[in-house]
């Protein structure tokens, strides 16, 4: 069994699975929207400190999220 | 016939439409760069079609007002032209679907099909029309490949009867069929843009390429006015006023008017204040060569995709003014005219950021063409004059920031966002981008200096700035420490700042009071243009509340610098 992250404290540049999408209503339905959803493989690019974004890519673009909506995205990596 | 471009943001909506119609829209290498609907013409088979360019979105359920007027118009639309990523092939099919559900006769552009080359996609194209049931088109905008052909099968829209359950999992069956993606490793380009937004290299670069473009805008807009404005006025125009004058009779109503009043027998064309003479230098000879170079190197940022890059560093500082990261753009745009800068702030997803962003744009965000008479007139005394202007306004902007923050009700959500690949700018689209932009503010500085200049005259003449500088003596003089006459001032500023700042040349004002006017003259109004599309973004109510708070600030800013400088 891998070791289980949010996407706000998971280190960057490694790939992971995304397991779960936590939060409101509205932003599943966003995130989905963007292809962000459970069962995809993305990869965290960069985090700004202070809370700051995280950027991530997945099926190669990239896309900013705040740190509390990066919070909700439960991941865990893969090998 | 109504034609609606429709798609994700930063697909190449703007850039087909202006292939199909041969009008000019503002395109960049963002997300959010169309805010309104633009309408065109094309002709096909002898047949008008109409033909309209919308704000790019991700669903038909709107999340910022960019995205509102998007769905707004597609219930307008006979036939969707649905422009897809070949790139992101998946996320644009989301949408896709949703259009397909709708009652419409859709066919998709399969856009960036260049780009699709490069990084190894590849897309089986007859398949993926079979499996959509619509006309599937590759093109590749920026070259015109696939025009002809996506005009010539436009008749062949359709609208399927597409059935399914899942979304997803209907997106990953048809891509499963259609397409194959072959790895490839990190092109230069990419390996930059990641660097741009890992914080240790990512803030010394943002650092770097902010000064590096100052820099660049003051360098180029000294060299246009040294080696090809100043030139062209002091060789030809002042020859020509000048035997104007003679002819005019060297002074009178009309001379006044016209030409100006002549100091020590010569026309000074910051100071005459005549219709032919400042009324068409400030815009022409002063402001126009700073709004070149300005746009100029705007154009390269956006085209390169550095500016949401930029959003993502200080989406942390934009926090503490009620705004995320996406809010520096409006800003951006808004050091070029506050017109545009208010209109992107559409581009931000609720009325509290939108009333934020757009009050801070006019309080504290001067525009090019008062930067440029700003440079000109405090530039003279050194660096330290123009620093004491810039610093002052920036500390504003954060206070006044941080103030609404705290005040303004409703919700500052995160940022969300998509960032676009590093593109090499292409030149011909950064040069057509730059005469677009300097033929609108040719357009819209002009007619308003002109008039600015005549009102100065009359208002003169009639001895009504008089009046009113007796009136607001107290407050001028008082508050500000400035002398009656700068009222002029303050009153041609609602029309025009540049203008306003030109008319301070005659008072002859020390370096203070130049610093203190230069900073009232920014935050107490917006000019007539930004008021009116403030007033048709934010409604009256807000709109008052703005103002209410530019004044204040104002008064308290201008008193606080006079007492310290
Ligand atoms: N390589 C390549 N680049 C393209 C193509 N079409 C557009 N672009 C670039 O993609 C970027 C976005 O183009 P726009 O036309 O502004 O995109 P849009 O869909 O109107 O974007 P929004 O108005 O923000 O929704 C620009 O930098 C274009 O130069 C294409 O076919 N190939
Ligand atoms: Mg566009």
């Amino acid at each position: 069994m891998n070791k289980i992250f949010s996407l706000a404290n998971i280190q960057a540049n490694k790939n992971c699975k995304i397991i779960s999408v936590e939060g409101g209503y509205g932003i599943i339905k966003r995130l989905d929207a963007m292809g962000i959803k459970e069962g995809k493989i993305i990869r965290k690019i960069s985090s700004q400190p202070m809370r700051g974004p995280v950027l991530l890519e997945i099926n190669g673009s990239q896309i900013a999220i705040g740190y509390g909506m990066a919070g909700k995205i439960i991941v865990e990596e893969e090998e | 016939m109504k034609v609606l471009l429709m798609g994700n943001p930063n697909v190449g909506k703007s850039v087909l439409f202006s292939r199909l119609t041969g009008a000019n829209v503002i395109i960049s290498n963002y997300h959010g760069t169309t805010v309104e609907f633009t309408k065109g013409i094309m002709q096909i088979s002898k047949k008008t079609i109409e033909i309209i360019d919308v704000p790019g979105t991700y669903s038909l359920d709107p999340s910022s007002s960019a995205e509102n007027v998007a769905v707004e118009m597609f219930e307008q639309g006979n036939i969707i032209i649905n422009v897809i990523d070949a790139t992101n092939l998946e996320r644009s099919l989301y949408l896709t679907l949703d259009i397909l559900k709708k009652n419409k006769a859709v066919i998709i552009a399969l856009n960036m099909w260049d780009e699709a080359k490069h990084k190894g996609i590849k897309i089986n194209v007859e398949k993926l029309e079979e499996l959509l049931g619509v006309p599937v088109i590759p093109t590749c905008a920026l070259t015109g490949e696939g025009i002809k052909k996506l005009t010539d099968r436009l008749q062949e829209a359709v609208n399927p009867a597409f059935e399914f359950d899942d979304k997803w999992d209907k997106i990953g069956s048809i891509i499963d069929k259609v397409q194959v993606i072959t790895h490839r490793h990190h092109t230069i380009l990419e390996r930059i843009a990641d660097a741009s937004v890992i914080p240790i290299t990512g803030i010394p670069i943002a650092i770097t390429v902010l000064l590096l473009c100052f820099w660049l805008i003051r360098f180029v807009g000294e060299s246009l006015i040294a080696y090809v404005f100043e030139p062209l006025f002091e060789t030809l125009w002042l020859p020509l006023m000048m035997r104007l004058s003679n002819l005019l009779g060297n002074s009178g109503i009309l001379h006044d008017i016209i030409i100006g009043k002549l100091i020590d027998g010569n026309i000074e064309f910051m100071e005459s204040m005549g219709v032919l003479t400042t009324g068409i230098f400030v815009p022409i000879g002063a402001v126009l060569p700073y709004i070149i170079a300005f746009y100029f190197i705007l154009s390269l940022l956006e085209d390169f995709g550095y500016l949401p890059r930029l959003a993502i560093l200080v989406d942390v500082l934009m926090h503490k003014v009620g705004l995320h990261g996406l809010g520096i753009i409006p800003m951006m745009l808004g050091l070029g005219c506050n017109v545009p800068g208010a209109l992107s702030s559409r581009i931000l997803e609720t009325k509290r950021e939108r009333f934020i962003a757009s009050t801070l744009l006019a309080i504290a965000i001067p525009c090019m063409a008062q930067i440029a008479m700003v440079i000109g007139l405090v530039g003279k005394y050194g660096i330290k004059g123009l620093s004491c202007v810039f610093i002052t306004l920036f500390i504003v902007w954060i206070l006044i920031g941080i103030i609404l923050n705290k005040f303004v009700k409703g919700r500052s959500p995160e940022i969300f966002t998509d960032i676009p690949p590093y593109r090499i700018p292409h030149i011909k689209t950064v040069i057509k981008k730059v005469w677009m932009r300097s033929k609108w503010f040719l357009k819209e500085a002009v007619p308003y200096v002109l008039l600015g200049v005549f009102v100065v005259n009359i208002l003169y003449t009639l001895g009504i700035f008089n009046m009113i500088g007796k009136v607001f003596a107290p407050i001028i003089t008082g508050i500000f420490g400035l002398p009656k006459e700068a009222v002029g001032a303050l009153i041609i500023g609602f029309l025009r700042k540049d203008l306003a700042i030109g008319m301070l040349v005659p008072l002859h004002l020390n370096l203070k009071q130049l610093i203190i006017s230069s900073v009232i003259l920014t935050m107490y109004f917006p000019c007539v243009a930004t008021f009116v599309v403030m007033i048709k973004e934010l409604g009256f109510i807000s709109m008052l509340k703005s103002v209410g708070i530019m004044i204040i600030a104002t008064v308290i800013v201008g008193g606080f610098l006079n007492l310290v400088l």
